[in-house]
C-alpha cells in the first residue's frame, strides 16, 4: 500500500469521524442497541436459568447474542458510512477524485470495524456486573468467533452496497433484511439438528454456522474444534470474495449506466 | 482545427442509452489555458459529457486523452491534476466548510493542506463560514465552498457544470472573475458547462455548442458570432436549433 493510498484511506476515516462528532444521536446509536440486546436477552438467560438450565449455561444465550450483534454491527456501520455519501449526494466528488475503489472499502471496513468494537466491548462490559457473564472467558477463541462473523458481515455489505450503486436507495432495506435472512439458518441459539433437513442443507454453507457449533462446543461441553472455525474462514473467504465482486461489476455498471453522478432513489 | 498544445483530445465519443445516443461522434480538443463553454440547451448532451470527461460514466465508443493519457483506461494517472463543481453534488452537509475542506485536501494529497485552506477561505470570502455546518449555508455560500473545494488541489483542468445556476447576478459576476483570476494566475483550462449563452460570451474564449447531442458549432465567441451573421450567441443557437427542430 502506497503513502498516498494510505493518505486518501485516513482521509475518509477522518470524514467519518467528523460526521460522528457532528451528531451525538450517531454516536448513542452506535452503543444503544448493543447494549438494550445485551440488557433484554440477559434477563430472558435469567429467567430460562431457573426454569431450563441447560439452555442458559455457561452463559451462552447472552454470549450468542453478543457474538451474533457483531456481525450485524460490522454490516450495519459498514453500509451506513457508505449511505451517508449517497443521502449527502457526495458520491461523485469521491468517484472523480484520486480515490481508488479499493480505497473506499478499506476505509470502509476501518470504520465499521472501529464502530463494532465501540458498539460491542461496553455491552460485553456491562454483562460482567448486570447479570455475572462475560463473553471474555471463552478466550482467545472469541477473537475467531468475533472476526469470523465481522468478515461475513463485511461480505455482506460489499453485495449490499454494490447493490445499492446500481439500485439506488431504493434498495435500502436490503441494508436490514439481509442480516436477518440469514439468522435462522446460522444456529445462533439452537444447535443444527435442530433444522429440518432442507434448512440443514442450506446451513452448511453458511459460515455463521460453524462459529455457533463452534461457541456450543466450546461453553457447553468444554470443548475446542478449531476445525469449525477453519470451516467458517474458509467459507468467508469465499463470501468476501463474491461481495467484493458483486461491488465491483455494480460499480461498472453503474459507471456504464450514468448513475454516479446522480446517485438516490 | 486541433490547438497548439491540447491538453485533452476527444474524439469520436459516442454514449448510447439503450436506444438513444445521448452523445454522439463528439469530437474537440482544448488548448492549456483556455475557458471553453460547453453551451447547449436541456437534454443536449453537456452533462453527459462532463460525466464522461470526469470518469463518471464511461463511453461506447470514441477516445479520451487528457495530458497524454488514455484517460478511459487510465485515469487514476491524472485524477489529481484535475477536479469538478456541480450542483447535482453536494459536499456533506453535517460537516463544517472546515472539515469538508480539510477532507479533500487530503483525498487529493495537498501537502501543506492548512495553508492551501487559509488561501481559498481568503479567495472565496469564506472566513466566516469556515465552522459552520454546509447545512446551514445560503445557496450562493454553498456555491462559493463546493468552488474552493473544486480549487483544493489547484487542477491543471476544471469541470464546471452551470456553477453560477439559481445564483444572484451579483454572485454570479463575482465568482466569473474568481474563475478568470484563477485561471490568469495558473493557467489552467476549464470546461463550462452551461445554458446561459451571456454568461459564457463573458468567460469564454471558446464555445462549443451542442444540440441532441452532437457538436453542431465551435469557436471563438466573435468568430462563432460572425459567422453566422448574429449579434449574440444566444441568437446563434436559436437559429441552429430552428435549422434543427427536434
Amino acid at each position: 500500500m502506497s503513502l498516498s493510498s494510505v493518505g486518501r484511506i485516513s482521509a475518509l476515516l477522518l470524514r467519518y469521524f467528523y460526521l460522528l462528532r457532528s451528531s451525538w444521536p450517531r454516536v448513542l446509536e452506535i452503543a444503544y442497541w448493543p447494549t438494550v440486546q445485551m440488557i433484554i436477552w440477559g434477563f430472558t438467560s435469567m429467567h430460562f436459568s431457573n426454569s431450563s438450565p441447560e439452555l442458559t449455561a455457561g452463559g451462552i444465550l447472552i454470549s450468542v447474542v453478543l457474538v451474533w450483534d457483531s456481525l450485524f454491527r460490522s454490516h450495519i456501520s459498514y453500509t451506513l458510512s457508505f449511505l451517508e455519501e449517497m443521502w449527502s449526494r457526495n458520491l461523485a466528488n469521491l468517484f472523480v477524485s484520486p480515490l481508488r475503489s479499493w480505497e473506499l472499502v478499506v476505509s470502509l471496513a476501518t470504520v465499521s470495524m472501529i464502530r463494532t468494537l465501540i458498539g460491542m466491548v461496553p455491552a460485553a462490559l456491562l454483562a460482567i456486573p448486570f447479570f455475572g457473564i462475560s463473553v471474555f472467558d471463552i478466550g482467545l477463541p472469541l477473537l475467531g468467533f468475533f472476526l469470523n462473523l465481522v468478515f461475513t458481515g463485511w461480505a455482506i455489505s460489499q453485495a449490499v452496497t454494490g447493490i445499492l450503486l446500481r439500485y439506488g436507495l431504493g434498495a435500502e432495506s436490503l441494508t436490514w433484511m439481509l442480516p436477518f435472512l440469514l439468522a435462522p439458518f446460522s444456529c445462533i441459539y439452537y444447535p443444527l439438528e435442530t433444522l429440518p433437513g432442507w434448512m440443514q442443507l442450506v446451513a452448511q454453507y453458511l459460515s455463521t454456522t460453524y462459529v455457533f457449533e463452534g461457541m456450543r462446543a466450546l461453553i457447553l461441553r468444554g470443548e475446542w474444534i478449531p476445525q469449525l472455525l477453519w470451516h467458517a474462514l474458509l467459507l468467508n473467504a469465499v463470501y468476501f470474495l463474491f461481495g467484493l465482486g458483486v461491488f465491483f461489476l455494480c460499480l461498472s455498471s453503474a459507471r456504464k449506466r450514468g448513475l454516479l453522478l446522480q446517485s438516490g432513489e | 482545427m486541433t490547438p497548439l498544445n491540447p491538453i485533452l483530445e476527444v474524439s469520436g465519443l459516442t454514449k448510447r442509452f439503450r436506444s438513444v445516443d445521448a452523445v454522439k461522434n463528439l469530437s474537440f480538443s482544448l488548448s492549456a489555458g483556455s475557458i471553453v463553454g460547453l453551451l447547449g440547451g436541456n437534454g443536449a448532451g453537456k452533462t453527459t459529457t462532463l460525466s464522461m470527461l470526469l470518469g463518471l460514466l464511461v463511453p461506447t465508443t470514441g477516445t479520451i486523452r487528457l495530458f497524454g493519457q488514455d484517460f478511459i483506461r487510465n485515469r487514476h494517472k491524472v485524477l489529481h491534476r484535475m477536479n469538478f463543481c456541480s450542483p447535482y453534488v453536494d459536499l456533506p452537509q453535517r460537516l463544517t466548510v472546515r472539515e469538508n475542506l480539510h477532507v479533500f485536501a487530503r483525498l487529493y494529497g495537498v501537502n501543506k493542506g492548512g495553508g492551501r485552506l487559509k488561501q481559498l477561505a481568503a479567495d472565496f470570502r469564506l472566513n466566516e463560514l469556515m465552522d459552520q455546518p454546509v447545512r446551514r449555508l445560503s445557496s450562493g455560500q454553498k456555491t462559493r465552498v463546493s468552488l474552493a473545494k473544486a480549487l483544493i488541489n489547484q487542477p491543471d483542468f476544471l469541470l464546471l457544470d452551470e456553477p453560477t445556476a439559481s445564483l444572484s447576478p451579483d454572485v454570479s459576476v463575482w465568482i466569473r472573475q474568481c474563475l478568470t483570476d484563477y485561471r490568469d494566475q495558473t493557467g489552467s483550462t476549464l470546461l463550462f458547462a452551461s445554458h446561459d449563452m451571456r454568461e459564457v460570451e463573458l468567460l469564454c474564449d471558446q464555445v462549443i455548442m451542442m444540440s441532441n447531442g452532437s457538436l453542431i458549432e465551435q469557436g471563438s465567441p466573435d468568430e462563432v458570432k460572425k459567422r453566422h451573421g448574429k449579434n449574440s450567441l444566444e441568437e446563434v443557437f436559436l437559429s441552429l436549433n430552428q435549422e434543427d427542430p427536434r
